[in-house]
């Protein structure tokens, strides 16, 4: 095979090295999608996930705007800086949806959650479930001789950390319904 | 201006008001009010094909010779599954498709009924877009919404799905002009800076190439010239991808030929060595890039695509244009000549003298010798023999695909028709038939292999019935060509059911379906016999018997880089490592 007779040095590299190449850390983003709201829409936001092997680390939606029949999808998801960015433009591509915001790179992000957590004891694990509640401020919604259904309302972590201290407590189910986030500020 | 009309009526208007003419279909129960309505009007001709499969197929071919959409009709069910990998042929490559399917009565969706089948879940994936109409007074809208879809953007297939009680019911039709603008609007504009950038580029490069794809042709005619304008001001070299061939004619000054995994030495040399790449509607394809990271290792990468999730999503570019291919080819040329029409002659020169050397090395070459007839001697004598006439050529996949890239040249968009992005056999003889009903006095042939032609053949009675003279070129080598070359390259020349056994009679076979069928297996007959094709006035079955053992080269292996091609046979053995040979 003939080699390349390409002068060395003269331009052996790109003049517009503007951008960095592919970096292989992952990143956690929360996009919020806002779509129509038609039926198949959300078959087609977690098929394009599946379909292109992203991950779905939580997702939330409902109807956001009766009138105009909008939804808010929110999102979160883990990749590379490179992956985060096929999954805006890909979801950006689906016909019904409007818009595509990465709330983790425009700005400061208010993130909640909401949880109910039972567990189930007697005597002193009882006790110190309910005061560890108090300090979570975490509400009781159901309650028997040995169970309590707590409500509680928080960024992701907190309700991470309020199972984790529930678990030697009795932990028995939890229901989470996924992250809603909003940007702060006007 | 409101109309009350059923559904059915109502699918015949839309079709009417959007310009249609020609619909490519097959009735079934789900379909029968839109039938009823097609039989009572002439102003939409109907195409009655053997299988949906190859309705799609056919609008396809239809669509991408006329830059028009292309129209399907098929009924629920089997029909709607059946016209499945046509629309997953048409979203790969960004062909502008409308299939309307029939479907059970709203009030028995979900009950099994019979000839039930969940079609827009089954298409969701295969579709850019797709409807389940449940209320007619939504059906116009929706059709008119589908037609917009299909040709906006980064155009696409969708699908339509219409249940029969919809068909039935009145409802009111809403012309296109009174239907609500779409929040589908894709951005034609590139951003300037962008642009700026890229003329930079270009005035500063050594040894800058044109890499174009099939972007180009779905921009228009108007992408088309001003491209050439473009390659021609500045004197860069060009080559294309499978799907883009035409953009730029293969007389023109610049052109190299196709690249990729089986383009020319030249193209693929020039990719490798450039120090600018100016991607033009084409999507760094796997076929087209080889081993990422010794792709083009030493050159800034400009990418202007109308679809913003093409850009970064296998090559990282330093000048990134999200637009309309005509729209920034404009702006470019704008700026370039604004700012004196200058590029870097002198390092020019000399990267076209190093060009002239690869050319040299003449890639293509083959010997055309003893009784049997060479594949790429048929497909040079094909050449010879119909270039200059007014011709579209279909393929199916394969070898013959690859060598009629390669020895077919094509000064005019919308001229090929070929499967790239899904591959897909049994594309090329629907294809040629809707080709030919678009453009009845031209030249259509269908450059075929035996084994895909088989795979669609049905449509010959098609083309029989509404009197399309499409010319079937079949490269007969009794072998699954590609398959074959395969496993002699990567799995020890074991040939496992790689072979065409049982083949029909060629000859019989069209005289079967009352066309003409001619055989050539002499090299001395074959110019006769091609003119012999060309000229009977009616569909032709030609049966080319040629070399059973012949690779086709230039081959880039899987697992190398572009400046790793095998140009012949003696240079294949042990090339592919186990790394490549999990490839495809």
């Amino acid at each position: 095979m003939a080699a390349l007779h390409i002068k060395k040095g003269s331009t052996s590299h790109s003049a517009y090295n503007l951008r960095p190449n592919f970096s292989d850390m992952k990143e956690r983003h929360t996009l919020a999608i806002l779509v129509d709201n038609e039926p198949g829409v959300l078959a087609r936001v977690i098929g394009l996930f599946s379909a292109r092997g992203y991950n779905i680390e939580s997702l939330t939606v409902a109807e956001v705007d009766h009138a105009g029949h909008l939804s808010r999808i929110t999102i979160v998801t883990t990749g590379t800086p490179q992956v985060i960015e096929q999954i805006k433009a890909q979801l950006g591509r689906i016909v019904p949806v409007h818009d595509v915001h990465d709330l983790t790179v425009e700005g400061a992000v208010v993130e909640r959650e909401l949880a109910l957590i039972k567990v189930e004891g007697e005597g002193e694990k009882r006790i110190e479930a309910l005061r560890l509640a108090e300090i979570f401020r975490a509400n009781v919604v159901d309650s028997t001789l040995t169970s309590f259904v707590f409500e509680m309302t928080g960024a992701p972590d907190k309700i991470e950390a309020f199972a984790e201290l529930m678990q030697p407590l009795g932990l028995v189910e939890i229901a989470r319904t996924g992250v809603a986030a909003l940007s702060r500020g006007a | 201006m409101t109309r009350q009309m059923t559904g059915a009526k109502m699918v015949v208007q839309a079709l009417k008001d959007q310009g249609v003419d020609v619909v490519f279909g097959y009735p079934g129960g789900a379909v029968l009010p839109i039938y009823d309505e097609i039989f009572q009007q002439n102003d939409i001709k109907h195409v009655l094909v053997r299988h949906e499969q190859g309705a799609v197929h056919a609008a396809e071919g239809y669509a991408r010779s006329t830059g028009k959409p292309g129209v399907c009709l098929v009924t629920s069910g089997p029909g709607a599954t059946n016209a499945v990998t046509g629309l997953t042929d048409a979203l790969l490559d960004s062909i502008p498709i409308v299939v309307l399917t029939g479907q059970v009565p709203t009030f028995m969706i979900g009950s099994d009924a019979f000839q039930e089948a969940d079609t827009v879940g089954i298409t969701r994936s295969c579709t850019k877009h797709n409807w389940l109409v449940k209320n007619t007074d939504k059906l116009s809208g929706t059709l008119h919404e589908a037609f917009h879809v299909a040709t906006s953007g980064r155009p696409g297939p969708v699908l339509i799905d219409i249940p029969k009680d919809v068909q039935f019911a009145d409802g009111e039709y809403t012309p296109p002009q009174k239907v609500e603008v779409s929040h589908y609007q894709p951005k034609l504009k590139g951003d300037m800076a962008e642009i700026e950038m890229l003329v930079d580029a270009i005035e500063k490069a050594e040894r800058p190439v044109f890499y174009t794809g099939g972007g180009v042709i779905n921009s228009g005619p108007a992408a088309s010239q001003l491209l050439r304008e473009l390659v021609d001001g500045t004197g860069f070299p060009i080559t294309s991808t499978l799907m883009g061939l035409g953009a730029y004619p293969a007389s023109g000054k610049g052109w190299l030929g196709m690249l990729g995994m089986h383009g020319l030495y030249e193209a693929n040399m020039a990719m490798h060595g450039c120090d600018l790449m100016i991607n033009i509607g084409a999507r760094f394809d796997d076929r087209i890039t080889g081993r990422l990271d010794a792709f083009s290792p030493n050159s800034t990468k400009a990418h202007i695509d109308i679809d913003p999730s093409s850009i970064n999503k296998v090559i990282r570019v330093d000048i990134p244009i999200v637009g309309d291919v005509g729209h920034v080819l404009e702006d470019i040329l704008k700026v370039w000549k604004a700012r004196g029409r200058k590029t870097n002659k002198a390092a020019l020169a000399n990267w076209m003298k190093q060009i002239e050397e690869w050319k040299a090395v003449n890639c293509l070459q083959f010997k055309q010798e003893g009784s049997v007839i060479k594949p790429q001697y048929a497909l040079a004598r094909l050449e010879a023999l119909t270039k200059g006439m007014d011709r579209y050529i279909t393929t199916e996949v394969g070898q013959h695909q690859m060598w009629a890239a390669q020895y077919l040249g094509f000064e005019d968009p919308n001229r090929w028709m070929t499967s790239g992005g899904l591959g897909t056999m049994g594309y090329g003889v629907p294809a040629s038939v809707g080709v030919q009903m678009a453009h009845q006095d031209s030249l259509v042939i269908n450059v075929a292999g035996e084994a895909s032609w088989l795979m669609n053949m049905q449509e010959m009675g098609t083309a029989m019935q509404f009197r399309l003279p499409v010319k079937q070129f079949i490269l007969n080598n009794e072998r699954l060509g590609m398959v074959r070359q395969w496993q002699e390259l990567l799995h020890g020349e074991r040939y496992s059911h790689s072979w065409s056994e049982s083949l029909p009679d060629f000859v019989k076979l069209a005289e079967a379906f009352g066309c003409k069928g001619i055989q050539c297996s002499d090299p001395a007959d074959l110019d006769d016999a091609i003119m012999e094709m060309i000229e009977y006035d009616g569909p032709v079955i030609f049966d080319c018997l040629v070399e059973k053992h012949e690779n086709c080269f230039p081959m880039i292996p899987s697992g190398k880089a572009h400046n790793e091609m095998l140009l012949g046979d003696a240079e294949t053995q042990g090339v592919i490592q186990s790394g490549g040979a999990v490839l495809v």
